[in-house]
């Protein structure tokens, strides 16, 4: 059986991080923000153009999702984690300053594994397909930037013990390569 | 002539996107148990238990499984001695996906061009595909098409010097290169022959077969079993973190083909495999 799971509270520190191994079990806590393909664009534009990032990247964490409507009296509809490498091109932008995690699905491309390395940034994996389950683990949400786009605006989200995997840790691990070199026949 | 009122293929697409949506079909959950039987990685295990678990509560709660409520896509059978009164099938389609996106509460994923990214705010237009079908038939089969496995499918023309090993080979590659990004365990779309488009329409329409059901041709089935165990051979596992079980099925249709041709097509769908028919 797995261990116990390790707890979490976003925002996080990177001491917080340290301890951090590919494949351990965490459960977040804490804010997280929801931003995907078209706010990672228009946040790039905003560095480009020296203006204020909607969410500031210090110790937060990104949950790249893009959650479908919420039903009356639910805080957030279905909202699973989306395919990162999308986000590869835009993601040293906010690591850069300061992002503590990602949370998405799919392995992450060379340029964004040492970047992280370099400033102090996990990635996280969550299980595509139970976005059921994790939205049960969203408390609250609010719309917090770029409204226009719909189901792709940023969302802070306050979470519970919503459940990850370390795929990228601190020290060059990855759950995917490990995973595969494991069970491969 | 059989008449059928645009009305009822409308509320025929409206039901099907919702359940589609929010009920995994039973023989797609069988596969899952199956695969959580044997499933060897302990952490695959309890990636299979999740999946399982996120289809009871969205059955229960009648609400998406998977937030990428996808493309809708539909193969409609149409016969040659039906008439559709009261409207165009494609426009009473469209309807249909549009209340049934709405009332289902599924996210609206479509936008305008792939160069002007404008959603179209009701996840239409629906991509229908007709199929001349005997006299008085009218078959909706939907296919909800999520975009992270879409995104990793492939197509190759190989040539008849290469064919077979390469075609297998090209299989197994494009599920090794997609890795975790196509969200296994899978359901592996296979289309062989046609020229270059038709091997493409195959792949897709080989994901509507209920799931894990054998090609009536007896080779081709031998040749689904081979290509499944290749690529649970890979390691890949449930949700890419490693393990046994990386796809549930692999489905291969057949077309004839040119002297000159191999097209060979891999469309891949992702654990939550979504499908569902309805006849009129």
């Amino acid at each position: 059986m797995s261990p116990a799971p390790i707890r979490l509270e976003a925002p996080l520190s990177r001491e917080e991080l340290e301890p951090l191994r590919t494949g351990d079990i965490v459960r977040l806590n804490g804010v997280i923000y929801i931003a995907r393909d078209a706010a990672h664009a228009r946040m790039k534009r905003a560095i480009e153009a020296g203006e204020p990032l909607p969410l500031d990247p210090e110790g937060n964490i990104v949950y790249y999702s893009g959650p479908a409507p919420a039903r009356p009296g639910r805080a957030l509809g279905p909202a699973g984690p989306t395919t990162a490498s999308r986000m590869d091109p835009y993601a040293p932008l906010l690591i850069e300053r300061g992002l503590r995690g990602m949370v998405g699905k799919g392995a992450r491309s060379e340029a964004v594994i040492e970047s992280m390395r370099e400033h102090g940034c996990v990635y996280f994996g969550a299980v595509e397909g139970t976005a059921a389950l994790l939205a049960d683990c969203v408390k609250e949400a609010e719309v917090v930037a770029y409204e226009d786009l719909g189901a792709e605006a940023v969302h802070r989200l306050f979470v519970e013990e919503f459940p990850v995997v370390v795929v990228n840790d601190l020290y060059g691990g990855d759950l995917y390569r490990e995973g595969r070199e494991r069970w491969r026949r | 002539m059989r008449e059928i009122a645009a009305s009822s293929v409308t509320e025929a697409v409206r039901e099907l996107c919702i359940e589609a949506n929010t009920r995994l079909p039973q023989e797609h959950l069988s596969a899952l148990r199956r695969a959580l039987a044997d499933e060897e990685s302990p952490l695959g295990r309890e990636v299979i238990e999740r999946l399982l678990e996120n289809a009871e509560v969205a059955r229960e709660r009648c609400i998406a499984f998977c937030q990428d409520t996808g493309y809708a896509v539909f193969f409609v059978e149409l016969g040659s001695e039906v008439r559709i009164t009261g409207g165009e099938i494609g426009a009473a389609i469209d309807e249909g996906v549009r209340r049934g996106y709405e009332e289902g509460y599924l996210r609206k994923s479509i936008v305008r061009s792939p160069i002007d990214r404008t959603n179209t705010g009701d996840n239409t237009p629906a991509v229908v595909y007709y199929e001349p079908a005997p006299e008085d038939i009218l078959k909706l089969t939907m296919l909800v098409k999520g975009a992270g496995c879409d995104n990793m499918s492939a197509l190759k023309m190989l040539t008849p010097a290469e064919g077979l090993p390469a075609m297998k080979r090209f299989v197994v590659e494009t599920i090794e290169r997609a890795g975790p990004n196509a969200s296994p365990p899978l359901t592996v779309g296979v289309g062989i022959g046609g020229p270059f488009e038709k091997a493409a329409m195959l792949a897709k329409r080989a994901l509507t077969r209920p799931s894990g059901e054998p090609n009536p041709d007896p080779e081709l089935a031998v040749l689904e079993r081979e290509l499944l165990d290749e690529i649970n051979a890979t390691g890949i596992g449930p949700a890419g973190y490693g393990g046994t079980q990386t796809a549930l099925a692999v489905h291969i249709e057949s077309f004839p083909t040119h002297i000159a041709a191999f097209p060979v097509a891999v469309n891949l769908d992702c654990h939550s495999h979504r499908t569902a028919s309805a006849e009129l």
